[in-house]
Formats: structure tokens, C-alpha cells, sequence
């Protein structure tokens, strides 16, 4: 055999969400500490491929990345075509409880981006004792509306092209172009209307601003790290959040955009490693 | 001026054109007071016509600031500068017109506008 196998494993895993049952995708790799990767709206887990891949983190780390449901190859439940996909707190929230929960996950490190990156502020505020840190990429309490996301799902639009095209800008114009396009490329496979209704949390029932300052970052750390790229959640989105919550560390990560895991993963690792070392010398 | 640049830029690189295959429109960019109406035959640009205009179509229009198109313009592009709707986000460019036509095309509208990068020093 010649060929290059990665380290990686995918399997399914049946779970209950809102009451139906889903076949769950999920990637994982390493030993340790399990490190859950929430990936951004519309797009999956494909994102973190350099995470999983990374020696060093899994060493320590037993990383884990799953596919929300309607994404990737995670299938939307039975009867989906009835009605509109829609994602809110209570639902993203519940959807990684429960997979922690049920794959045994003891204290999970969550890292999420974009919208992952928002819910990280939720589940700091919901369930900081049961977690051992959070890990907020392009992480902001709330963004400003400046585009309708109704024009990802028209039917006179093509919704692969527009929702690549809306993730296109959202890099770094010096991130490597390879990665850049496979990022547009994870988008344009997206479902019909899914990255709209991921949008409906991020844009909308998402927005957490009056209560982060309630976070206590003593019960579970919170690291923010964000690329100065990015125009939906921008550093200064980042530190205004950051500002109002006690403890939580901020990175500015130079010469990345809202995609750092997949736009340019080397760059991005060289970001995550120390944050990941410090949780594990740091918390237990 | 850089914008009438664009037809060379785009016309040679069949990597942009491919994104506006079955495009077939005319559309106003704006750099400040002065107007441009581009026309696109199948991802080519056939013409950047310069304004002023007297009662001339357009499908959509895109509006800038002429400080705004340098910034992004730039060869590396400053964060917040360097995409269409990183423009919009900022309350730097107002689209007009038929919105429906411009997020038909936005992949093929982003490169073709950010072509002129490739002239800056």
C-alpha cells in the first residue's frame, strides 16, 4: 500500500435531538483530552481536516469534529422537506450537550468559529462546569446585519455560487489560495437554505451582548482568538465582547480572515498550539 | 483610470470569466462623480463606457467612494478594504437596482472589480 492514510476516523453516531432521531457524522483523532471543533455556518467539519491532522495536538488532545445536522454528512431528520431549517440558542446548545454527552465526553474542551463562535459565549454562560475551556474563533456577541442572507436561498440564485461567493470575501487576501478555495468549495455544497437558517441564529436569536457579562471565566476559561480579516465578527467585534467579560484572553491573529482553521491552517495552528497547551497545563 | 482597465484584465483570464458564463447584462459602477456603465457578454467585458450618461440603463448599480475603490484597489488590500461586501459592511459601497442580478453573479462581480489589484505596484 502507497498511499497516504491520515490519522483520522469518521463514524456516525445516533443521537435525539428535538425529539428525532439523527445519524451524526463526526472525525476524530488523538489521545487526551477531548477537544470538541464546531465548524462555521453552512459549510462542516471538513474545516478542521489541519486540526486533526496536527501531531502535536494529538498527543494530548483527542480531537473531535461532527457535522451538525443538515450539514456535511450529517442528513437532516425525516420530514425535513416540510419545513424551513432554522438553528437556534436552545438548538445548537442542546445539539453539543448531547453529542458530548452521549459519546461519553468527560469536561470537553469546545472550540467553535462564526457561529461556533458565538455559541461558545452561550454555552460559557450555560454550562461552564461541565466544560474545561472554550475556545471562541471569530467570536462576537453579536453582529451587524449588512446583507439579507434571504438571497442564499432564491430560487432565481444559485445558492452554491452565492453562499461561496459570501464566504470568498470573508478571507484573507494572503491566505493561501488552495485553502481558500476549498473553503469557498465546502460552501457551495451546502444544502438549500441551510446556511440561511444557520444565519438565523448568527444574524438574529443568536445574539447574546446583554448577558456576557455574566460569564465567569473562573469556572471555565475562554480564550478568543480572531483573524483581522474578518468583517462579520471583526477584531473589534471580538474585543467588545472580550471588554465586558472578565478574564477571557484575546488573540488577534495577523493575516487571517473568518475561516483561520481552513483558509490558511499553518498560520492558524501556530496560533492554537500555545492556547492549547495552556489549557492543558492550566486547567483540569 | 484603473476600472477601465478591466476588460484586458478580465478578458485574458478565462479563470474569472467562467463565473459569469450566461451573464449578459449592463451594469453602472460608480468611483466617486465619475460613472462607468460595464457590459458583460458571457463573462466577457465588452465595454466600460464613461459617463456623464443621459438616460442610460443599467441593471444594477455599484457606488463608491473614488477613496474607497484606491483602498481596495491596493495590492494587498487593508483588512476592511479588501472585498465588495467587506466595503458594504463598512457603509463604503450602496448597491442599486436589481439586487437579484448582482447575487446571480457576486463570485464573477467580486473578481472582476478586484482585478485591477494585479496593476498595483
Amino acid at each position: 500500500m502507497s498511499a497516504r492514510i491520515e490519522p483520522v476516523t469518521g463514524r456516525y453516531a445516533h443521537l435525539e435531538l428535538g425529539g428525532k432521531p439523527h445519524r451524526i457524522y463526526f472525525e476524530e483523532a488523538g489521545q487526551g483530552i477531548p477537544l470538541v471543533c464546531l465548524h462555521t455556518a453552512g459549510s462542516d467539519g471538513r474545516q478542521y481536516r489541519a486540526v486533526l491532522n496536527d501531531a502535536a495536538i494529538a498527543r494530548s488532545y483527542r480531537v473531535i469534529v461532527f457535522d451538525m445536522p443538515w450539514h456535511g454528512k450529517s442528513s437532516p431528520p425525516a420530514g425535513w422537506e416540510k419545513d424551513d431549517y432554522r438553528l437556534t440558542s436552545a438548538s445548537y446548545t442542546d445539539l453539543i450537550m448531547t453529542f458530548a454527552r452521549e459519546l461519553g465526553l468527560v469536561r470537553p474542551v469546545v472550540m467553535g468559529c462564526s457561529i461556533g463562535g458565538r455559541i461558545v459565549l452561550h454555552l460559557a454562560l450555560e454550562h461552564a462546569r461541565s466544560l474545561r475551556a472554550l475556545i471562541g474563533l471569530q467570536s462576537a456577541a453579536y453582529v451587524e446585519r449588512y446583507y439579507d442572507a434571504a438571497w442564499l436561498n432564491h430560487a432565481e440564485v444559485h445558492g452554491g455560487q452565492a453562499c461561496g461567493a459570501i464566504a470568498y470575501g470573508l478571507m484573507s487576501p494572503v491566505s493561501p489560495e488552495a485553502s481558500r478555495w476549498e473553503t469557498v468549495w465546502h460552501y457551495m455544497q451546502g444544502g438549500p437554505g441551510v446556511f440561511t437558517g444557520d444565519l438565523f441564529f448568527y444574524q438574529g436569536v443568536g445574539e447574546v451582548r446583554d448577558r456576557i457579562g455574566a460569564i465567569d471565566t473562573s469556572l471555565c476559561p475562554l480564550y478568543m482568538l480572531t483573524g483581522e480579516y474578518d468583517y462579520s465578527a471583526s477584531p473589534q467585534d471580538t474585543e467588545m465582547a472580550a471588554a465586558r467579560i472578565r478574564g477571557a484572553k484575546v488573540t488577534i491573529m495577523k493575516g487571517l480572515g473568518h475561516f483561520p482553521m481552513s483558509e490558511d491552517p499553518d498560520a492558524f495552528l501556530g496560533y492554537l498550539r500555545p492556547v492549547l497547551d495552556e489549557i492543558r497545563a492550566t486547567t483540569k | 483610470m484603473l476600472i477601465e482597465r478591466i476588460p484586458e484584465l478580465v478578458n485574458n483570464d478565462p479563470a474569472i470569466m467562467r463565473w459569469g458564463r450566461g451573464m449578459n447584462e449592463s451594469f453602472m459602477v460608480e468611483v466617486g462623480d465619475r460613472q462607468y456603465v460595464l457590459t458583460v457578454r458571457e463573462g466577457r467585458v465588452e465595454s466600460v463606457a464613461k459617463g456623464p450618461f443621459v438616460m442610460r440603463p443599467w441593471r444594477f448599480a455599484i457606488r463608491a467612494e473614488r477613496a474607497s475603490w484606491e483602498k481596495f484597489w491596493e495590492k494587498v488590500p487593508a483588512p476592511g478594504w479588501h472585498d465588495l461586501f467587506a466595503l458594504l459592511r463598512r457603509g463604503d459601497v450602496a448597491f442599486e437596482g436589481d439586487q437579484r442580478v448582482l447575487m446571480s453573479y457576486l463570485m464573477y462581480l467580486k473578481l472582476v472589480l478586484a482585478a485591477p489589484r494585479r496593476l498595483a505596484r
